[in-house]
């Protein structure tokens, strides 16, 4: 089983329906710990990239990518912008050309998106950042077995989801939430939060037959 | 949330088309990617200079755009940087043969942003110098935070580089100059109030009817301390001691000293902000050589302010003094 174009404009259009159904609470996390915008932020930046993906066509998979994160780069602003911009650009850099990916070929294209989100934003795991749910959900890709593509995806968007809530404690040392030192602790990241989403979606969009045979 | 607004999604793009409308001698302003560029840029042969961030902060950067400042600046949402396109875009439309600074405030958006924006910049042969302004005493500078914010001295920064680039220097001539600007300036800041953000509706974060936040950032993030409301005297010197401890700031310094409005603090409590801030720096044999009152870095309609110290030389203060012609600061012209 693989990953179609098909099934990547699937996942783009669930993630930009769940940040737009969160975009709320998504801010009112933001609002907590940092400046109270990155569900307004990130809803922009996702309908401007449904726009964009819609007027394209074609099949390759590192186009659409690149096509999301350059949208995202030039609508979004903030953090957020450059990251979650960086994070498509490199993955749709690493899935250039291919019309479909086995779960070695997402693993590598979600791993070279990370370490793009590494370069640019200079996080640990740890800082209580989108890393803390990204890396998770790719060390769990990475011991799956090369078979099930659905299912390894749906245990990456759970090891999100724990990565995510495991930023409930931690203390800040990134972003506009470190000025608050040890008061960014109790508080769950924003950032790892819409990264969750992301990896749901993906989940959600391989799963039901957005892959192909 | 009271706001003379017509819908919080078209707020940057209402005020743009206000400035457009009201400054079209001065300024060109583009809404698609909001950009505000100086009417006669590029000027050839002189370095650019760009600036830009979040909105609400008005009149910074918008307002400084113009001869002896800054040749472009870039809007993004309220509080949110702006993209690498607006930045892309005011670098192309500035630069006039002689490279392009980009004075970038240290928040992790801004320096994100303006790094994107750099790398475009390299690709298209076009020579860029960042430098980030980090003057904000408030905020611990360690491994575990942002670093300090760039407050206040990004003001000051601007306009001295804007002479510096007038009178013919080299982009690592005006990029040296910014950087000592920064280097010799200190800025704290407090609160007395909140803000609202438009999209937020609500506050961004409570004070009681009796208390203060000493420390503020310029999108109300948190301070050292919140405490009950003091006399003048009593802010001005727990601001200023902090100013003038960090760098240290030593007898017989000659300083350009910054009394900054958050936006909702009337002129009349400033100028009793600047006089015990003389008095303070009077009796550490301190002398205030130049200043500037004012609402000039704002955060919306925040009732505080915020003080900037800047170690003037002989060459940052014929700098200062030279002609400025913006929206915002204007003197020895026309």
């Amino acid at each position: 089983m693989t990953i179609t174009n098909d099934a990547i404009e699937e996942w783009m259009k669930r993630f930009a329906a769940e940040v737009a159904e969160n975009r709320s609470y998504l801010t009112k996390l933001d609002g907590a710990i940092g400046d109270g915008d990155h569900g307004t932020n990130m809803d922009r930046g996702m309908k401007k990239a449904l726009e964009k993906l819609e007027a394209a066509d074609g099949d390759d998979i590192g186009a659409s990518l690149k096509t999301v994160g350059m949208a995202l780069v030039s609508s979004v602003g903030g953090a957020a912008g450059p990251l979650y911009g960086t994070l498509f650009l490199q993955m749709g850099q690493s899935a250039a050309g291919k019309s479909e990916l086995d779960l070695a070929g997402f693993t590598d294209a979600l791993d070279a998106g990370i370490q793009g989100v590494i370069k640019r934003g200079k996080a640990e795991p740890g800082d209580k950042t989108m890393l803390d749910a990204l890396g998770p959900a790719l060390e769990a890709l990475r011991s799956a077995g090369d078979d099930d593509v659905a299912g390894a995806l749906s245990r990456a968007a759970e090891a999100a989801r724990e990565g995510m809530e495991s930023t409930v404690p931690m203390v800040a040392r990134k972003g506009r939430a470190s000025y608050l030192g040890e008061r960014s602790a109790g508080h769950q990241d924003p950032g790892a939060t819409s990264s969750h989403l992301l990896l749901k979606t993906v989940a959600e969009a391989v799963g039901s037959g957005g892959a192909a045979g | 949330m009271k706001k003379l607004i017509n819908a919080p999604e078209d707020v940057l793009r209402d005020a743009l088309e206000g400035m457009a409308a009201a400054h079209g001698d001065r300024v060109r302003v583009t809404f698609d990617t909001p950009v505000i560029v100086r009417i006669d840029a590029p000027v050839q042969g002189k370095v650019g200079i760009i600036s830009g961030g979040g909105s609400g902060h008005e009149p910074m950067h918008g307002g400084f755009v113009g001869m002896g400042m800054l040749d472009a600046a870039c809007p993004g949402e309220v509080f949110t940087s702006p993209t690498p396109d607006q930045m892309d875009a005011a670098t192309k439309a500035v630069n006039g043969g002689a490279g392009v600074l980009h004075i970038v405030k240290n928040y992790t958006g801004d320096v994100m942003n303006f790094e994107m924006a750099a790398e475009i910049a390299s690709a298209e042969d076009i020579e860029v110098v960042a430098v980030v302004t980090n003057d904000d005493v408030a905020v611990q500078d360690s491994l575990y935070t942002a670093g300090r914010r760039g407050v206040g001295v990004t003001v000051l920064a601007e306009k001295i580089c804007g002479a510096a680039a007038e009178e013919g220097k080299s982009l690592q001539e005006v990029a040296d100059i910014c950087r000592r600007v920064n280097d010799q300036g200190r800025s704290m800041g407090m609160a007395l109030t909140p803000c609202i953000t438009p999209a937020a509706g609500e506050p961004n974060f409570t004070l009681g009817d009796d208390e203060m936040e000493i420390g503020i950032g310029i999108h109300g993030e948190p301070g050292r301390q919140r405490m009950k409301v003091e006399p003048a005297a009593k802010i001005v010197e727990r601001l200023a001691s902090a100013v003038v401890e960090d760098l240290p700031y030593n007898e017989g310094d000659e300083v350009l000293a910054f009394v900054n409005g958050m936006g909702g603090t009337p002129l009349i409590e400033l100028y009793i902000v600047y006089n015990e801030l003389n008095k303070f720096l009077q009796a550490r044999g301190i002398k205030i050589t130049r200043n500037l009152i004012g609402n000039y870095i704002t955060s919306l309609e925040m009732a505080g302010c915020s003080i900037t110290l800047v170690r003037l030389d002989d060459e940052l203060t014929r700098l200062w003094d030279a002609p400025v012609d913006t929206i915002a600061l204007r003197w020895g012209a026309r």
